[in-house]
């Protein structure tokens, strides 16, 4: 399992470069989109997979007996999710505004002498 | 205690007047500019609490240390915490003398008060992935003041950096992602105590490397900067002041504070990999400075080269050089503001900041030049100015500790940055008018605030003394990491 989910992220990492380094605006937004999801992916992968042992404490009892899933990265990749949905969104409403005032879609016509 | 989280919440809660108050310009500036006062206030109170009983530690929601968010303050965080005080005003008086109507009626002073709320938390937390929810926070007020514009220059410069920031903001992330794995805890000071069996995991560089370039983006050393040359001066200068100011010196504090903490005892290669990007930041920076015709770039290219001053002196690692840096950053944080604001001034006056269309403006505006002949003069390193001081501690620094060759860099870029401002004062206040008219007032809140700035320049240079003296004991306590982790994890085996 850690291993499917390793190679998920590193495709989702390299995928995302790949098409940051393309010249469309859509395709760099959607580079970052995959990029940020291979990092949350990273973090759920890097703090460890413990499958059907939720944390929750069993009754009678009053401590957590391992094995059981460490809630940490789903919370640090619950709250990456929230800010990288929010700055997707963001850079959607920004790249349209760069469309419509540049009149391009091209990175490279971006900040070219005129 | 408390004082600790006033310097969050104050502007969180200007923001949230600010954003209930009716939209009158008037009433808007009046209340920016009081929560700011405040903020100042409680910094200072903050300040006054860490110079007497040490590093402050406040636990939110009382969960103890390793396991809830920590908030410390020590010396350096408590001193930057003032200056981001001292920014806040200086950029609500600003507003005072007009601010683009639709920027005002579109969010401008609650967004200036919410990346203050970031930028002292990123300064103020214990938690590495608090910092993280501190610098998106600050990121994405930034964002929004740099594209409230239709103009295509700001356009497509807010989109490349806001396209740059996000990538070094999920370099971040993966670092932390791989921490959390191979240590199991993103507390700061648990993390100093533990790091040693990260480091025998081998992981450790690799996090160093993902550390050092994603705030290497986010301070602007050499090969990472040039996002920075490319947005900086296409906001409304006073934007420009506050991103100039304070946002760039975030990446280095953070830089200063995982080498203290994490990476003291680091294989030597990274200290030269950091020394080497911070020569090349210095010499690039000051070099690229010297062929700019526009005030505003000139500006920015002598930001991203003063830089490598206060990272050089980081990767000396001596308490003289890191004392050094600390007293750098926070002359330069008072500078780099003012003439930022010099140049809103220009903009008044003359609707453009491009040297061939300034000069003349000792003999047209006097007091105007008088004023900004402080920060300019400050910023070249001329004696007995702040900025003089700083790179003096940083040369005895570099030299005690046998670093000959970077001592020679810091006074050959010393040298380019008297040239680059001398031609800036030369070219566009002393030179004779050449048919340039004034085509209005410089802006009498913008001259106070200036004044004012140029004011606090003068007191650190008066004061230099003792003020350095601050610096060193900041600089020794960021070196003796153990008192950190004790003040943190008191009770805690």
């Amino acid at each position: 399992m850690e291993l499917l989910l390793a190679l998920a992220s590193g495709i989702l990492y390299a995928a995302g470069i790949y098409l940051m380094l393309r010249r469309r605006l859509a395709q760099l937004i959607i580079g970052l989109g995959l990029l940020s999801n291979g990092t949350n992916l990273l973090i759920f992968t890097a703090g460890g997979l413990t499958r059907g042992h939720p944390p929750v404490v069993p009754e009678g009892a009053d401590a957590l007996v391992p094995p059981y899933a460490d809630p940490v990265p789903q919370a640090l990749v619950l709250t990456a999710i929230v800010i990288g949905f929010g700055l997707l969104a963001f850079l959607l409403v920004l790249a349209h505004r760069v469309h419509a005032t540049v009149g391009t879609d091209d990175v490279d016509e971006l900040g070219r002498e005129r | 205690m408390r004082a600790l989280v006033l310097p969050i919440l104050i502007p969180l809660t200007t923001a949230i007047v600010l954003l209930l108050a009716p939209k009158q310009p008037r009433l808007q500036r009046r209340i920016a500019l009081a929560g700011s006062v405040m903020l100042l206030a409680s910094a200072l109170a903050l300040f006054r609490q860490v110079d007497a009983n040490g590093i402050q530690v406040l636990n939110l929601g009382d969960w103890p240390a390793p396991f809830g968010i920590t908030l410390v303050a020590d010396l350096l965080s408590a001193m930057l915490a003032v200056a981001v005080g001292v920014v806040a005003v200086a950029i609500a008086g600003s507003a005072f003398a007009g601010v683009d109507p639709r920027r005002e009626t579109y969010g401008y002073h609650p967004l200036v008060q919410i990346l203050l709320m970031g930028v002292s938390g990123a300064f103020l937390t214990g938690d590495f992935f608090n910092l993280y929810v501190w610098f998106e926070v600050m990121l994405v007020a930034s964002f929004v003041l740099m594209a409230l514009h239709r103009n295509r220059a700001q356009v497509e410069a807010a989109f490349k950096y806001v396209t740059i920031n996000l990538i070094a903001s999920s370099i971040f992330l993966t670092a932390l992602g791989l921490l959390y794995g191979v240590a199991g805890s993103l507390n700061m000071a648990e993390l100093a105590l533990i790091w040693p069996s990260v480091r025998s995991t081998g992981l450790d560089m690799v996090l160093a490397a993902l550390f050092v370039v994603a705030f290497s983006i986010k301070a602007g050393l050499f090969p990472l900067f040039f996002w920075l040359p490319a947005s900086y001066h296409t906001p409304p200068a006073v934007v420009g002041a506050l991103f100039a100011g304070l946002l760039t010196k975030v990446g280095v504090y953070v830089l200063l504070r995982i080498f203290t903490l994490l990476f003291q005892d680091a294989p030597p290669a990274l200290f030269t990999l950091l020394l080497a990007m911070s020569v090349a930041t210095m010499v690039v920076g000051l070099v690229a400075a010297q062929s700019e015709p526009d005030f505003r770039r000139i500006l920015s290219f002598n930001l991203v080269g003063h830089i490598g001053y206060t990272t050089a002196s980081l990767s000396v690692l001596t308490p003289a050089a890191l004392a050094g840096a600390i007293f750098y950053v926070l002359h330069h944080i008072v500078v780099i503001t003012n003439l930022f604001i010099v140049s809103a001034v220009l903009l008044r006056l003359r609707r453009t900041t491009e040297m061939r269309a300034l000069g003349g403006l000792y003999l047209q505006q006097p007091v105007f030049a008088a004023l900004a002949m402080v920060p300019i003069f400050a910023l070249a390193g001329l004696p007995p100015l702040s900025g003089f001081v700083g790179k003096l501690a940083i040369l005895e620094a570099t030299f005690a500790s046998g670093a000959y060759w970077v001592g020679g860099i810091v006074l050959l870029v010393g040298l380019l940055t008297l040239l680059s401002m001398g031609r800036a004062w030369a070219d566009g206040f002393w030179r004779p008018p050449a048919g340039e008219v004034d085509v209005a007032t410089p802006g009498r809140p913008l001259l106070f605030v200036i004044g004012g700035l140029s004011l606090v320049t003068v007191a650190i240079s008066v004061w230099a003394g003792p003020l350095f003296d601050l610096t060193l004991r900041a600089a020794q306590q960021l070196l003796r990491r153990d008192d950190y982790i004790q003040a943190v994890l008191r009770g805690v085996p």
